[in-house]
């Protein structure tokens, strides 16, 4: 049975690791410790569920989408739910589990990175919610197309620092937040919010998310009383689709279908799909696939969504694509518009538009697939992006649509 | 291995009883053709050693002056290879050591065997990559140093005496203590972490020691130069390029600076 975890270095096969500047080794040491104590602390995971359940609104359902199914005449689709999280994100699940680690710290202050503000809001709550002071970088051009989280943030007493270096995003906002942690390592919490970065990142953040995947399988179990065949997410770090994926890693019949960016096009600087022939290599602390020039200077990228628009994945899953235990393949910007389209008028259900790229492949491979089970990972919901959805659906934004 | 230019210097160094100085900038920066000219009016100004930076487009190390000296590199074409070219075209008329210095992934992607035989025939005496902890170095260290380079790994005040051990089991040439915790860039003080990280290390290792990490003046040069064997000095010098990238003298003013924080080091020495 395939199963993954790291090595005791934090490697996932040869990925991972830790590629930091020696100021950060012993406070990533420190920061292992504290999570492998209280990953078997009792009272650690009691407090945690209850926040989970009662706070943040865990399980999240499974739900069948049947007009959705219906229309495509094809596999059955179920979707988890996700988006129905306060905060309408996965990121909350990570968030509390590492606010509660970093309280048991003693750290004072907490820093993170965003791209389409749904992490960055998640911390934000949380800090609010513990008392602590709390610091989000962003991107100027993310700043922009997430205007609305943005605000969020700073009505729940973040302060958001916009990062113009770069490309402004995702990328450039966490080498700032790194920057900043390097500086302040003596009372800071970085709370990174994929499942990105050094050791123990990788490896913390999908224990956080590993109950989307825990109660999706027996959640579809119970529905329908056998396994899925394809799970679909979309992935940006890789954060709720390694969360959805994990509890079926042992299940070999079980499909596990990333989603990657592809952007505009193929071109280098057009897309964020990793793994379609980039080299690994190393960026802000891991080894995995990234998209780079010839000299090993990181490639810019592109996505119509925030949360997807990075030019490495998450080293767990160069290690599932490595051995073939995951696929990964992309969507596009229009593709990923489109089902947005689709699943708001046969389900109600206005997707994020990172969400959109998992559905979107749902829809296309749905067709071919009679009498199979999917299940989708609706990672979050999309309220944030209802500018970019006017921007790109100009129609629907008339003043009178009954001219 | 035998000695390389930096052991050599480290030596005479010794027995002068003078603390060294070593200048960092970014290669191709304001341009690849002027680089060459830059470490020979350093090495005038009495740098002993060059830290020739191999940009890279994220570097997570640095703070605002050389985050822009290496977007300026990288606009100009600046990779691995012609910063090689760039060290050959010093090696015509200068025996100054030279270090790389750079982040992991240019380097990676350049291959590591590759650019162990390709550094050491340009002239490239050693290497450090800012985001390369040892427990990574581990597959790459063989390559480097069968080639005959030295491999610097970087201390730094959050060390613990087994990390510090660690790193000096790993570095040859010298080991570079990073002064405080942070990014580069100039400060208006020695951090006080300085004298203690000095001597824990000490304890562990007869190889030379490098203080660097906002050091920018002469006078903090003379508190480094007190108790360590080289000052090192980054920011410094790639904001005077920034501010006179235009002027024709240029390489006058860098050989000014740098003459100035090499008596600021050695006046520390002659105190004592
Ligand atoms: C709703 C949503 N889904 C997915 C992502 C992508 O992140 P990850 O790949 O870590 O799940 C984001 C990131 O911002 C997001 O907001």
């Amino acid at each position: 049975m395939i199963t993954s975890q790291p090595d005791a270095h934090g490697h996932f096969g040869p990925y991972g690791g830790r590629y930091v500047p020696e100021v950060l080794m012993n406070p990533l040491e420190e920061l292992e410790q504290a999570y492998i104590a209280a990953r078997k602390d009792p009272t650690f995971q009691a407090e945690l569920n209850d926040l989970l359940a009662n706070y943040a609104g865990r399980p999240t359902p499974l739900y069948y989408a049947k007009r959705l199914s219906t229309n495509l005449d094809g596999a059955e689709i179920y979707i988890k739910r996700e988006d129905l999280l306060h905060t309408g994100a996965h990121k909350i699940n990570n968030c509390l589990g590492q606010v509660l680690l970093a309280r048991r710290m003693g750290k004072k202050r907490i820093i993170a990175e965003t791209g389409a503000g749904q992490h960055g809001v998640a911390t934000a709550t949380v800090c609010a919610l513990f008392g602590l002071k709390c610091r989000v970088y962003m991107g100027e051009e993310d700043m922009r197309r997430q205007r609305l989280n943005v605000f969020r943030m700073r009505l729940l007493g973040a302060e958001v620092v916009g990062v113009g270096t770069g490309s402004k995003t995702l990328k450039d906002a966490i080498s700032e937040a790194m920057r900043d942690w390097v500086t302040n390592v003596a009372d800071t919490y970085y709370l990174l919010g994929s499942a990105l970065g050094s050791h123990p990142y990788p490896l913390m953040v999908r224990d956080f998310h590993s109950c989307i995947g825990i109660e999706a399988r027996e959640q579809i179990l119970k529905a329908t009383g056998r396994l899925p065949d394809s799970i679909f997410a979309c992935v940006g770090g890789g954060s709720n689709a390694i969360g959805i994926f994990h509890a079926f890693i042992g299940d070999a019949s079980v499909k596990l279908i990333g989603i990657e960016a592809g952007g505009r096009g193929p071109e280098l600087g057009e897309h964020a799909a990793r793994m379609t022939g980039s080299l690994p290599g190393v960026l802000q602390g891991a080894y995995s696939y990234l998209l780079q020039d010839a000299d090993g200077q990181v490639a810019l990228t592109h996505s119509i969504s925030a949360g997807l628009d990075y030019a490495m994945i998450g080293p767990e899953h160069a290690w599932l694509a490595d051995r073939g235990r995951a696929e990964y393949v992309n969507c596009s910007d229009a593709e990923a518009l489109d089902a947005a389209c689709v699943l708001s008028r046969t389900e109600g259900l206005i997707p994020a538009l990172e969400s959109s790229h998992a559905v979107a492949e749902a829809i296309k491979q749905a067709p071919g697939a009679k009498g199979q089970i999917f299940i989708v990972s609706l990672s979050g919901r999309g309220d944030k992006d209802i500018d970019i959805y006017r921007e790109n659906l100009k129609d629907l934004d008339e003043p009178d649509t009954h001219k | 291995m035998s000695p390389t230019r930096i052991s050599k210097r480290f030596e005479q160094l010794r027995e002068k009883g003078e603390p060294g100085l070593v200048a960092y900038i970014t290669a191709g920066d304001p341009s690849l053709e002027r680089t060459p000219d830059l470490v020979f009016a350093l090495e005038r100004g009495g740098a002993d050693f060059i830290e020739l930076g191999v940009p890279f487009s994220d570097p997570i190390a640095d703070g605002p002056v050389i985050q822009r000296g290496s977007a300026r590199a990288l606009a100009n074409g600046t990779n691995v290879a012609k910063v090689l070219d760039i060290a050959r075209r010093v090696r015509e008329k200068s025996q100054i050591p030279l270090l790389l210095f750079s982040y992991m992934n240019p380097l990676l992607r350049y291959g590591f065997e590759r650019l162990a035989k390709d550094a050491v025939a340009a002239g490239i005496d050693g290497c450090l990559l800012t985001d390369l902890s040892v427990e990574e170095a581990e597959h790459h260290l063989g390559a480097l140093r069968t080639a005959g380079l030295d491999t610097v790994f970087l201390a730094a005040p959050t060390s613990p005496p087994e990390r510090l051990a660690l790193v000096a089991r790993y570095s040859t040439g010298f080991i570079y203590l990073v002064s405080r915790t942070g990014v580069t860039g100039e400060q208006d003080t020695v951090s006080d972490a300085v004298g203690p990280l000095v001597a824990a290390t000490r304890k562990l290792t007869s190889l030379p020691l490098a203080v660097g990490f906002g050091i920018a003046k002469a006078r903090d040069a003379a508190v480094v130069g007190a108790i360590a064997e080289a000052v090192v000095v980054g920011s410094a010098f790639v904001r005077l390029i920034e501010n006179n990238a235009a002027s024709p003298d240029l390489d006058a003013k860098l050989e000014a600076l740098a003459r100035e924080l090499k008596q600021g080091a050695v006046s520390a020495r002659k105190k004592t």
